[in-house]
């Protein structure tokens, strides 16, 4: 816990945003504990997430990287077993407040999943999905949405014709680009993205990459990965989990250069995990 | 032996050995397979002699007039016009009772309720329901409907008890169609800001759908063989009227069929195999609809 604070400050300390205006923080994670039934998946997390980064979540299988992930947007509620105390505050909002309302969260920060996971509806109606549940009708509007999310996604120039096609129809990859399309298509703050290349061929995964470093300019995203080129490749900060806590968060060539912990260290270099 | 087989090559002879139990597994295969066979085989040979016995004796009855006349004194013109009015208001009325109630509770315990001791309470009621033999739904038909409720011997009574009788089946049904719906959709409305309601109505209802529809209609397939439950509460068993609202007296068919049966002159039976072929032909429309509704919307994840 101590560590992992003290990373924290340190990161504050040593972080030179490359962007011209100094970065705010859209998330604060303060001393967040989750357990499964009487198993604690998460240990004291401090976390600060710059906005307009993109933040990687690295660690071995089961460490709570995807825990940690889902409770970001609260999806972790949805196990009747889950138990958290601690705060997370999305823009000094307490998200756990009892009158801050979930949904508003959810509109705000997107969420990218491990397999791609479109409705089993055409590729239009996918990515209008969202913008119809906030109440928007106007098929003008929604036809503009459709062409605007699929443009953002690098996936406008592939379906343009064939939007009315079932979605299940496209690879693995194009479907999960086309998740990404429908996140950005309710217009969020933030995107979660849990693992979202695991499950695709290296050049579906090259593209996401590429679209990634492209989204970052509007978005703030958070990204969960196994793999750790992947995360050298892509992210600006990198947060190190291991057993539930954070062993390291800093800034990515740092991690990978010097990390400060032994076990960071152990397993960028393969040691383990 | 073992070092010395190491040191050797193997021989292509040895290599194309077959395994020692090889034909005794063979054997047992082929004998298991002959008894499933012969299970499958007995339960449609049956239903095919039914079939073909109510099919002998009722044919020579079967025609317009069966379907357009009133119950009568007099074979030749007995009719089951009555029963199969009847059974079609029942029908109608049964339906969105027991739809409503029956996926309303599916929805509620699969998307709603939290899992404690409260819902595990109704899921275990729920099974338990499912086992009641229908004269019991019959008698409680028959206090709280007809008595209580002072519903009288009535369509709206006979629907209530019905849709009582079958919503354990629909509930269960529904309830497994609702579970089968992937998590990672759910998930993926959520994680949009939909509300609970959006997310059941916009992705798991539809996806459900085929599911929640077959099981209804397997349901009310079920409850228009029902009889026990219905004479229980009183419906007639010779009536020479249509029913015209949700208070009227009714009969229903199988009670009509059972009326004839239990006649002593032999053509009535005869008359009675006839009824009960509109009855097999109903359910086989049902079924049909059931079948053909799981196809349409069947989709794929």
């Amino acid at each position: 816990m101590l560590a992992s604070k003290d990373n924290n400050t340190q990161a504050e300390e040593v972080y030179e945003p490359n962007t011209a205006r100094p970065a705010d923080s859209v998330y604060k994670v303060d001393q967040l504990n989750l357990w499964y039934g009487q198993d604690q998946a998460l240990k004291n997390i401090e976390l600060e997430i710059p906005e307009q980064q993109v933040t990687a979540i690295i660690g071995p299988s089961g460490c709570g990287k995807s825990t940690f992930i889902k409770t970001l947007n609260r999806l972790t509620e949805m196990i009747p077993s889950v138990k958290t105390t601690g705060g997370i505050y999305y823009r000094n909002q307490d998200i756990f407040d009892k009158k801050y309302k979930v949904e508003l969260l959810r509109t705000k920060v997107g969420m990218v999943f491990q397999n791609p996971n479109p409705f089993p509806k055409s590729i239009y109606e996918n990515i209008v999905y969202g913008p119809k549940i906030h109440g928007i009708k106007d098929k003008k509007v929604l036809d503009e949405i459709v062409e605007s999310s699929l443009k953002g996604a690098a996936l406008w120039d592939e379906v343009k014709d064939d939007l009315k096609k079932n979605a299940f129809g496209l690879s693995g990859g194009q479907q999960q680009r086309l998740c990404i399309a429908r996140c950005l298509a309710v217009e969020p703050d933030v995107l979660l993205m849990d693992e979202p290349t695991s499950a695709l061929d290296p050049i579906s995964t090259l593209k996401i990459e590429e679209l990634v470093q492209d989204l970052k300019k509007n978005y703030s995203i958070i990204i969960v990965t196994h793999n750790m080129q992947q995360a050298g490749r892509i992210s600006d900060n990198t947060a190190f989990f291991l057993n539930g806590e954070v062993v390291e968060y800093d800034r990515t060539d740092k991690i990978f250069s010097s990390p400060d912990d032994k076990r960071t260290e152990d397993y960028i270099s393969g040691r383990f995990g | 032996m073992k070092a010395a087989r190491q040191e050797t090559t193997i021989t292509t002879e040895e290599r194309l050995q077959e395994p020692a139990n090889l034909s005794v597994r063979e054997w047992k295969n082929k004998i298991f397979k002959g008894i499933f066979t012969a299970a499958a085989g007995f339960s449609l040979l049956m239903l095919i002699v039914l079939i073909l016995r109510i099919f002998t004796q009722g044919i020579g009855y079967l025609d317009w007039n069966l379907i357009t006349s009133f119950a009568s004194r007099n074979p030749s013109d007995a009719g089951i016009l009555a029963a199969f009015v009847g059974t079609i208001w029942l029908m109608a009325v049964t339906a969105p009772i027991s739809f409503i109630l029956g996926v309303g509770t599916a929805i509620y315990l699969e998307e709603y309720a939290n899992k404690n001791r409260f819902t595990s309470l109704i899921q275990t009621n729920i099974s338990n329901l499912a086992g009641v033999p229908s004269v019991v739904f019959g008698l409680l038909g028959l206090t709280l409907f007809v008595r209580e409720l002072a519903m009288g011997r009535s369509i709206i009574a006979g629907a209530l008890t019905m849709s009582l009788l079958i919503l354990p089946i629909i509930v269960v049904a529904s309830q497994e169609a609702i579970r089968s719906v992937p998590t990672n959709l759910k998930e993926a409305s959520y994680a949009m800001g939909a509300t609970n309601w959006q997310t059941i109505y916009r992705v798991v209802l539809p996806a459900a759908l085929p599911g929640i529809l077959t099981g209804n209609i397997l349901a009310l397939s079920r409850a228009i063989g029902e009889t026990a439950p219905l004479i229980m509460i009183g419906a007639l068993t010779y009536i020479a009227f249509l029913p015209e609202n949700l208070l009227s007296q009714f009969t229903v068919m199988p009670i009509q069929i059972f009326n004839w049966t239990s006649r002593p002159q032999e053509e009535f039976h005869l008359v009675a195999a006839a009824g009960i072929i509109v009855l097999l032909a109903m359910l086989l429309l049902m079924n049909s609809i059931a079948v053909w509704i799981r196809n349409k919307f069947q989709r794929r994840f």
